[in-house]
């Protein structure tokens, strides 16, 4: 394990996590996320996948070790500063977790309106991002109304709307066919690119292989680091990921990839 | 939308909540009579303190000196006569005060048998002029058998009976604020138990505390507002009727229950009032809630 930088984005040493009186669902979990990294989370079913990704967007505490979020120690933290961690945090959750009674628009826009951005740019930038995820059509159905592919977006988009500055996302193509899962992979490619630390939590080896990235492996609770250690530039490691995709991606173009090209509309830049 | 913000949370759908404003409506009718209530003995208390605070009367023990009786009264009177502030005084007569005596005494009762009293009934011009400690030092300097009485040991009582009954009827509206209160804080627990899912999202996509409450908050503000209202459009109506009834009846036995501007206001301000009460105790109660959350 390479260093527990300062500058890393998430940090955790020696941490443990049990429920309750139980068995230790984590044990000595020590890793750190240097700012724009991309790391893929596997593991087997139980391994404590969501329990180490609801760690990392506080929604649990740890029973032992130290969490360092953004260099803030977590246990020193006072509570009324949680939210602004919080909102530097994108949450792809498993079930999406949308609110059934809001419109699609509205699910999205809920993190921006949590963090008091005037509602003129709340409205550009969920339907800039409502269009470029193939969503425009669905702005104003509800969530129930939707499939479950479109409800992965839904809770993709709002998860990254407010750029945040770490994105975690808990097997966020299991519902989707393997076009929507690419797509939404280079979604999270793009976002990286720009900056985003990105954790995916995935039980699609196939996806993880065909990326490249480097993998954090849960076994019955603990952690090992495979093929990279996060801690290089975000940058290299972008075209490093690329290039491992290219290696794993034959350079032809593939149907997948021409209905993606045309599906996309370019320059997410510009609402990120 | 009167100004409340847009709510994440679908609070307008809660069955629950539905029958809030019912029962704030009905604790504020209680308090709309209850206020009621208040301000009337308050202004009876002031009417009745008044009415007999510009009179007192003298009291001449019977000797069985004739002679002294009336050197009594002939001494009284010129005390009376000399003390400033004093409008007009009137002896009672024997005849009047056998009327005030027959209810225990019996119409059959020889006045000539009984050692009655000399009363004057003495009325005050002006109360500040008037030196009530020093009339009664001179008084009793030369006339010993005359006391005075300026009807306060009477008064007291009657304004004591009257603060006990608002006191009650401040305990009742303490009663029915708490109750209030208890009220909101079971539907805003219930909705915090409802919405619990929805509250998680927003918490972990970093909503403060303050921004969930103040969702729950507005909603309680405006049930309880609506509920205001409508038991105030419930209880005037019925404090009128009460009052039409008394006025229909012996005037003088009842307090006055007519209303002036600054008790018309503090009825007008009552659902405004409860709609605060509301909106403050949804408010600390989500706080509160969600404090044990992480």
């Amino acid at each position: 394990m390479s260093g527990l930088s300062k500058g890393s984005i998430a940090r955790f040493e020696n941490v443990g996590l049990r429920y309750g009186l139980g068995p230790e669902v984590l044990q000595d979990v020590t890793f750190s996320l240097a700012p724009g990294s991309f790391h893929f989370l596997v593991g087997e079913s139980g391994a404590g996948k969501s329990s180490l990704l609801k760690l990392m967007y506080l929604a649990l505490k740890p029973s032992r070790g130290l969490i360092s979020l953004f260099g803030s120690d977590i246990a020193t933290t006072p509570r009324p500063k949680f939210p602004a961690l919080r909102c530097k945090i994108g949450v792809v959750f498993q079930e999406f977790r949308l609110l059934g009674h809001l419109s699609t628009f509205d699910n999205v826009a809920l993190p921006l309106r949590v963090a008091g951005i005037k509602e003129a740019d709340v409205t550009r930038h969920v339907t800039e991002l409502l269009e470029w995820v193939g969503l425009k059509d669905h702005m104003k159905s509800r969530p129930p109304t939707l499939s479950g592919g479109q409800q992965q977006r839904v809770s993709i988009a709002r998860a990254v709307i407010a750029r945040p500055k770490l994105l975690l996302a808990d097997e966020p193509t299991g519902n989707v066919d393997d076009t929507m899962a690419l797509r939404l992979m280079h979604l999270f490619e793009e976002l990286n690119r720009l900056g985003t630390t990105i954790v995916v939590a995935t039980h699609n080896m196939a996806l993880v292989d065909r990326l490249g990235h480097p993998v954090m492996r849960l076994d019955e609770g603990s952690l090992s680091m495979i093929a990279g250690s996060g801690n290089k530039s975000p940058a290299r490691e972008w075209r490093e990921s690329r290039e491992s995709v290219q290696a794993v991606v034959p350079p032809r173009r593939t149907r997948i990839d021409d209905d993606l090209d045309d599906a996309d509309p370019p320059g997410i830049e510009n609402f990120l | 939308m009167l100004g409340i913000k847009r709510s994440d949370l679908p609070l307008d759908n809660d069955a629950h909540s539905r029958f809030l404003p019912w029962l704030i409506a009905f604790m504020v009718f209680l308090a709309v009579l209850a206020i009621g209530g208040i301000l009337v003995l308050n202004a009876t208390a002031a009417r009745w303190d008044q009415g007999v605070g510009g009179t007192l009367t003298v009291q001449i023990a019977a000797t069985e000196d004739p002679a002294r009786d009336q050197n009594n009264l002939q001494e009284v009177l010129n005390v009376i006569a000399a003390a400033s502030g004093i409008e007009r005084y009137v002896i009672i007569e024997e005849e009047h005060m056998m009327t005030l005596l027959e209810p225990w005494l019996g119409s059959s009762a020889n006045v000539n048998d009984l050692p009655l009293p000399k009363l004057i009934d003495v009325g005050l011009a002006d109360e500040a002029q008037f030196d009530l400690k020093d009339f009664t030092r001179t008084l009793q300097a030369r006339v010993p058998d005359a006391t005075v009485d300026d009807h306060r040991i009477w008064l007291q009582r009657l304004v004591n009976l009257i603060r006990t009954v608002e006191f009650i009827a401040m305990a009742i509206l303490v009663f029915i604020a708490l109750a209030t209160m208890g009220t909101v804080i079971f539907t805003t627990r219930t909705g915090l138990s409802i919405h619990k899912e929805a509250i998680e999202v927003l918490h972990l996509i970093g909503a403060q505390d303050s921004y969930i409450a103040g969702q729950f908050a507005a909603r309680a503000m405006m049930l309880g507002l609506k509920g205001g209202l409508i038991g105030m459009a419930l209880g005037l109506p019925a404090l009128y009727l009460v009052g039409s009834l008394a006025e229909s009846l012996e005037e003088a036995a009842l307090p006055d229950l007519s209303f002036g501007p600054i008790e018309w206001a503090i009825f007008a301000i009552i659902p405004l009032c409860v709609a605060g009460l509301a909106m403050t105790t949804a408010r600390s109660t989500v706080l509160r809630s969600l404090a044990r959350m992480l």
